[in-house]
């Protein structure tokens, strides 16, 4: 095994591309324990934690454009405004001492389908930045997820950032574990509510080979609320669209059997947090004034 | 490969040390400081916790050559650290932490004593008067299979209490 | 009833050491703390050696297989390998070890019987080296069909895991794959049953749970020039290790020099060896010391874990609440190895009943012979299946009677006196009904304590915890009783000692007791206590802990809740010699300076010899001058008997502990998420020789009990594989699952036992585990009859 350690981001592709086997580390919170419990020998590991603008963000225009190796603590701690929902899934994922280490760029490499990030990525709206000595590509992310850890990088590429669109009104993320920290999700979820386009969107992580996105269920939700009118009155979602747009997400699901739940139980979940995150974030969207509150609170559901 | 890096404020070396080792893999066992604890070596129990450049992370879950150039803070030098950043010098070997884990009862076996210490004495610092959800959350990624916890929060809260006493007196 | 034994009669409030300062019943500081906080305490895990190798153990990865072929040749041409072991190389004619039974192979010989056996060793300059030379051994396997559960096992054509079987159990048990099995008789449950105004039924399963201590399977086994070996290791009893270990390297006990090291917990997992024998045989084969560290995902493969249990019960009872009979059989799934097995039967069917009184009962228990992981000995022992499957049934039964279920439990409990179905009498206190009444006493923990003042919820408080899973929606609060009875000591006629040796002796003007003994300090503090007993029984402040080794005599295990009363026994008792020969001593010296030498009741107190009324004779330094006083002895608790083997009855436990818990719980009822949001306990400890460390063995058990409740299982397949080796799919509980735990301790003396303690380790992982299951049944309305609860069952899908 040999440990390459370039300094700058163009040294880091050029090693990419000339050791294509070589296995990009950053915080090491996957790769260290494949190392550790002797599941992977890589022929080189290729340490990005030198190279400055990986650890670093910029805000300008409508999206942030997130360094690939910036850790989930500084998510929590300086994007929470910006990226809500991805500061709410970044707060679940591991223990303080991961979140210190783990970063967005390293859950889309391993491309886990219970990746804490991705739900509230493709909830947000978000393209991968991928790089190459041969060119820099912009990877929606819903394309980027190609099955069970595995992803759409080519051999030479490094994910350089990901830009993610800064949110227009509420977000929500849940997850389930069965432990009530340090959980690796069973199932989970994230959505959206985008005002300025009038559509939500909606991600489920766990449920399926790989993370995606509900978009049958957005596309009825999105429609009931401009039928509804609900975007401008602000009025409560009838239940009967809420409980709809649950029962869709459930069916957006195709899990598995596994040590850590059941397909059917998993269905069931993301339908639960579905329900309740649309709830949560519309509540939102109503108290912060998006949609005219005529109604005082006369309509608590 | 060699590697060098600080801990504890002195500058180490290793040599031949294989790719695939971990910081806390060449800490124990050839830097000679195995105070840091391997109890899962995959994240998930907080045991082998130190400061990487004031962070605490696993060191198990750090390569080695990462930790090259930069400044590692194991238990081993937690009561000189702390007494640096509290200003307390000399006033007793043991950090305030380590003395209410004592003074409490909080350690039992001990193995996951270390981590908790460095994970604990960050919170403190970042935040000194911690509420108790806010210890839990701060400590969650520590497993202790010993005490139940309780004796741990015991020792947070009494030594959140008495570096806050110390910052008064030091005030007056 | 059998006197009590030894000096350890009543405590006195007044006599030798009262007022001790960090004496008994004082809660003075570890004397290992200081270096535990440092981090320069040294655990198996940390020995170090100029030169020395790194073990590695290559594993079967299948459940049962015949081994058809081993070739090491490849492995052995690596360079950095000194030694790859196989079953061949093992240099003497004792090729087994076992704590009762000796069937586990040292390295697997033609067959691997379990997921994870060790077949070949290796030792090389590097770990890695290690590692990547195991993987060039080259075993060809050819796979068996695999025995996984009771049908299975006891099929009429189902493979026997040991055929052939000449151990003890052999000749009793129906079939060869039950490694033993118990049955108790007392009265006549069928007639009984007729009495009966209400039946209740219930088939319960309680899942593989596992110790998780942190510190894993370790050690240093450094050869010797006399062709001996020391080896530095993690277990809870030096000498059992002792005598398994040396007949397999063809050494007597004197060249095999153990001593312990810093122990990362226990809780039954190191009752049987792992690496011992490993290290040591790649020690004498290479002439160089080895290492031997086990990673998380083998050390759950390098230990037992709690059986997995399948329990039928029928409890009667009368209209007003009276039990009338009880039936049980309980299916303990002991894995392919006995390990422990044949006592946690006895266990699990002598406390089936659990702390009520019932004159009638038909009582079955018996363990497997199965493929699937081998399982031992775990805080609780036996007595953590029975406990969850009656208490289940007590509810059932109070529901079914339209009674309150602690009213249920206190009409039926047992007090001092009682007789057990084994026929024993319970001859100390047993308070079953005060705990009970103290735990339901307790003001209620407050509701919603998630809100927060006109802010969000606080999600830490809330089942699911940082997941975001609820705000409040579907959390309903539930809450449960449970109460338990635990053995304590060695039981069914084994002789259950400890050895001590104390010293006496002035350093630098001051008396100073040196205490040694061959008890693994595991974490509980015993070293603690052993220091609170020599101050109190000698009158000195200064108490040296020697470090545990085998030059001494053996201590007997850190389990069975039994360290403090035995090894604290043992401590007691050969103080008092010390005493004895001190006092002597001072009257041969001094007996002419005073005539209250020879007159008086004379006591050693802070550092004196003073009477009994208080007046100061001579300083212990001028008794003792330059000459040290020491004595070593074995002491024992009275004496058990074994169970008969038709009828179950006998005098077969030395004495009971007993914990109650409530749990009060909020479960998500739409996502099937649990939040514990206090666990109270109250249990008599006898008397608290150590106040803070005896409530903190109490919130440790009651979280263990809290993880089997809700988070902890090994999953096995029906192929027998382990599928969740991790810490990342093995889930114990964080800081956020685990509630405040306010604990209530009563004293109650038992008069047999040494100050009138009772062990008081295991009691409280009983009660915890069916008192969050009732809080959670009261939650949700459903059965539950499995520990774990997962979420598929709270939600049924």
């Amino acid at each position: 095994m040999q440990f390459l350690r370039p300094a700058s981001w163009e040294d880091a592709l050029a090693a990419k591309a000339e050791h294509p086997s070589a296995v990009p580390l950053a915080g090491g919170t996957d790769v260290m324990v494949e190392i550790n419990f002797d599941h992977r020998r890589p022929t080189h590991l290729l340490d990005l934690s030198r190279i400055r603008e990986l650890h670093e963000w910029e805000t300008g225009g409508g999206t942030v454009r997130l360094g690939a190796a910036v850790p989930y603590s500084k998510i929590i701690d300086g994007l929470s405004r910006e990226l809500p929902g991805l500061a709410l899934a970044s707060r679940t994922v591991g223990s303080p001492q991961i979140r210190n280490r783990g970063s967005v760029g390293g859950n889309l490499g391993a491309a886990s389908p219970a990746g804490d990030a991705h739900p509230a990525l493709l909830a947000a709206g978000a393209e991968v930045e991928a790089v190459s000595v041969r060119g820099t590509r912009s990877i929606p992310v819903e394309e980027f997820y190609t099955g069970v850890k595995r992803n759409a990088l080519a051999e030479d590429e490094l994910i350089r950032s990901v830009r993610i669109r800064k949110a227009d009104g509420p977000q929500q993320f849940s997850k389930v574990g069965t432990r009530n920290a340090m959980v690796i999700a069973v199932c989970a979820f994230g959505i959206a509510l985008h005002p300025s386009t009038r559509t939500v969107r909606a991600g489920i992580g766990s449920a399926a080979p790989t993370p995606l996105r509900a978009r049958v269920a957005e596309d009825f939700l999105g429609a009931a609320l401009e039928e509804g009118g609900l975007w401008s009155s602000g009025r409560t979602i009838p239940p009967a669209v809420a409980r709809e747009f649950a029962e869709l997400c459930s069916g957006a699901c195709n899990p598995i059997d596994d040590v850590r739940g059941s397909a059917a139980y998993r269905r069931r979940a993301v339908g639960v947090m579905a329900r309740r995150t649309l709830g949560w974030a519309w509540e939102s969207y109503r108290a912060t004034g998006n949609g005219s509150t005529t109604e005082g609170g006369a309509q608590c559901a | 490969m060699r590697v060098t890096f600080t801990v504890n404020g002195r500058r180490h070396e290793a040599d031949d040390v294989w790719e695939g080792e971990s910081l806390l893999y060449v800490l124990r066992e050839r830097m000679g400081l195995p105070g840091s604890k391997n109890a899962c070596e995959q994240g998930e129990c907080g045991s082998c916790t130190v400061r990487l450049d004031g962070e605490p992370v696993c060191a198990c879950l750090v390569a080695a050559g990462q930790a090259e150039g930069r400044e590692v803070v194991t238990v081993e030098g937690l009561a000189a650290y702390a007494r640096e950043r509290d200003g307390t010098a000399g006033t007793g070997d043991l950090a305030p932490v380590q003395q209410a884990f004592l003074d409490a009862g909080a350690v039992q076996c001990g193995f996951c004593t270390p981590g908790l210490l460095v994970a604990a004495d960050e919170l403190i610092e970042r935040t000194p008067e911690p509420s108790d959800a806010d210890i839990r959350e701060a400590l969650s990624g520590n497993l202790c299979r010993c005490t139940g916890y309780e004796k741990i929060m015991d020792a947070v809260r009494l030594a959140a209490a008495r570096s806050d006493a110390g910052g008064a007196r030091e005030v007056v | 009833m059998a006197p009590p034994s030894g000096p350890a009669g009543a405590p006195s409030t007044l006599g030798q050491g009262a007022g001790t300062r960090a004496g008994v019943g004082d809660s003075p500081l570890r004397p290992d703390g200081t270096l535990k906080v440092t981090g320069e305490f040294a655990y198996s895990s940390d020995m170090w050696h100029e030169d020395m190798l790194w073990g590695c153990t290559l594993r079967s990865p299948h459940a049962h297989a015949e081994i058809v072929s081993l070739d090491t040749g490849e492995a052995l041409r690596q360079a950095g390998v000194y030694a790859v072991l196989t079953h061949d190389d093992l240099p003497a004619a004792v090729k087994n070890y076992g704590l009762e039974i000796p069937d586990t192979p040292v390295l697997a010989h033609g067959r691997v019987r379990h997921h994870g056996e060790p077949v070949a060793l290796v030792a090389a300059d590097h770990p890695e080296t290690a590692r990547r030379a195991a993987a060039k051994i080259k075993v060809e396997y050819r796979e068996l069909p695999v025995v996984h559960d009771e049908e299975s096992a006891t099929a009429p054509d189902a493979p026997l895991l040991h055929p052939g079987r000449d151990d003890h159990h052999a000749g009793h048990v129906p079939h060869p794959n039950i490694v033993h099995r118990q049955p108790i008789v007392r009265g006549d449950a069928a007639a009984a049953a007729g009495r009966a105004d209400v039946v209740v039924t219930g088939e319960y399963e309680v899942g593989m749970q596992d110790q998780a201590f942190l510190g894993p399977e370790s050690g240093l086994a450094v050869p010797a020039e006399d062709g001996g070996v020391d080896l530095f290791v993690a277990t809870q009893w030096l000498h059992s290790d002792l005598r398994q270990i040396a007949p397999v390297l063809g050494l007597p006990e004197e060249k095999v020099r153990m001593t312990l090291s810093g122990v990362g917990g226990a809780f039954g997992g190191r009752e049987d060896l792992s690496m011992q024998i490993h290290a040591c045989l790649l020690a004498l084969a290479t002439g160089k010391p080895v290492k031997i560290v086990y990673n998380r995902f083998e050390s759950f493969f390098g230990h037992v874990h709690r059986h997995p249990a399948k329990l039928r019960y029928e409890h009667g009872a009368t209209r007003d609440g009276k039990l009338t009979h009880m039936r049980c059989r309980i299916v303990l799934d002991g894995g392919a190895y006995a390990s422990a097995s044949p006592a946690v039967v006895g266990n699990a069917a002598s406390l089936s009943v659990g702390p009520y009184v019932v004159d009638d009962v038909e009582i079955e228990a018996l363990a497997l012979y199965t493929n699937n992981p081998p399982c031992g000995a775990m805080r609780g022992f036996g007595a953590v299946q029975a406990c969850f499957a009656y208490e289940a049934q007590m509810d059932k039964l109070a529901a079914e009677l339209g009674m309150d279920p602690v009213e249920l439990r206190q009409r039926n409990a047992m007090a001092q006196g009682a007789v057990l179905p084994t026929g024993q009498a319970v001859d100390s206190p047993a308070p079953v009904a005060e705990l009970l009444r103290r735990v339901k006493a307790r003001p209620m923990p407050p509701e919603a304590q998630w809100e927060t003042v006109g802010g969000a919820p606080d999600v830490r408080a809330l089942p699911g915890g940082l997941s975001n899973t609820t705000h409040g929606e579907g959390v309903v609060r539930g809450v449960g009783y449970a109460v338990g009875i635990k053995n304590v000591g060695f039981s069914e006629g084994f002789d259950d000692y400890s050895t001590a040796r104390v010293r006496l002796e002035v350093v630098g003007g001051e008396p100073v007791a040196l205490v040694h003994t061959a008890m693994a300090e595991v974490g509980q503090g015993g070293i603690t206590v052993h220091a609170q007993i020599a101050r109190t029984e000698l009158g000195v402040t200064q108490v040296t802990i020697q470090p545990a080794d085998t030059r001494v005599g053996s201590a007997g295990s850190t389990s069975a809740s039994r360290q403090t009363y035995v090894t604290g026994g043992a401590v007691q008792h050969v103080c008092a010699l010390v005493r004895e020969k001190v006092l002597e001593r001072g009257r041969e010296r001094l007996g002419t300076h005073h005539p209250a030498w020879a007159t008086a009741e004379l006591l050693l107190e802070g550092g004196k010899v003073v009477t009994d009324g208080g007046e100061v004779l001579a300083s212990l330094a001028d008794v003792l001058g330059e000459e040290p006083v020491e004595a070593e002895d074995e002491w024992r608790h009275r004496p058990t008997e074994a169970f008969d083997l038709r009828t179950g009855q006998g005098f077969g436990h030395v004495q009971y502990s007993f914990a109650a818990h409530r749990a009060v719980v909020e479960v998500d009822t739409e996502l099937g998420l649990v939040k514990v949001v206090e666990l109270a306990c109250a249990q008599d400890v006898g008397k608290a020789m150590n106040p803070q460390a005896v409530v903190g063995q109490i919130q440790g058990g009651t979280v263990q009990g809290l993880g089997l409740a809700v988070l902890e299982e090994i999953v096995v397949d029906p192929g027998a594989k382990v599928r969740n080796p991790s810490f990342t799919d093995y889930l114990i509980p964080t800081l956020l699952d685990t509630p405040t735990i306010p604990v209530d301790v009563l004293e109650l003396a038992d008069a047999h036992a040494p100050y009138g303690l009772r062990g008081a380790g295991e009691a409280p992982t009983l009660s915890s585990t069916p008192a969050v299951l009732a809080a959670v049944r009261a939650a949700t309305g459903r059965a539950l009859p499995r520990v774990p609860v997962r979420p598929e069952h709270i939600v049924d899908v």
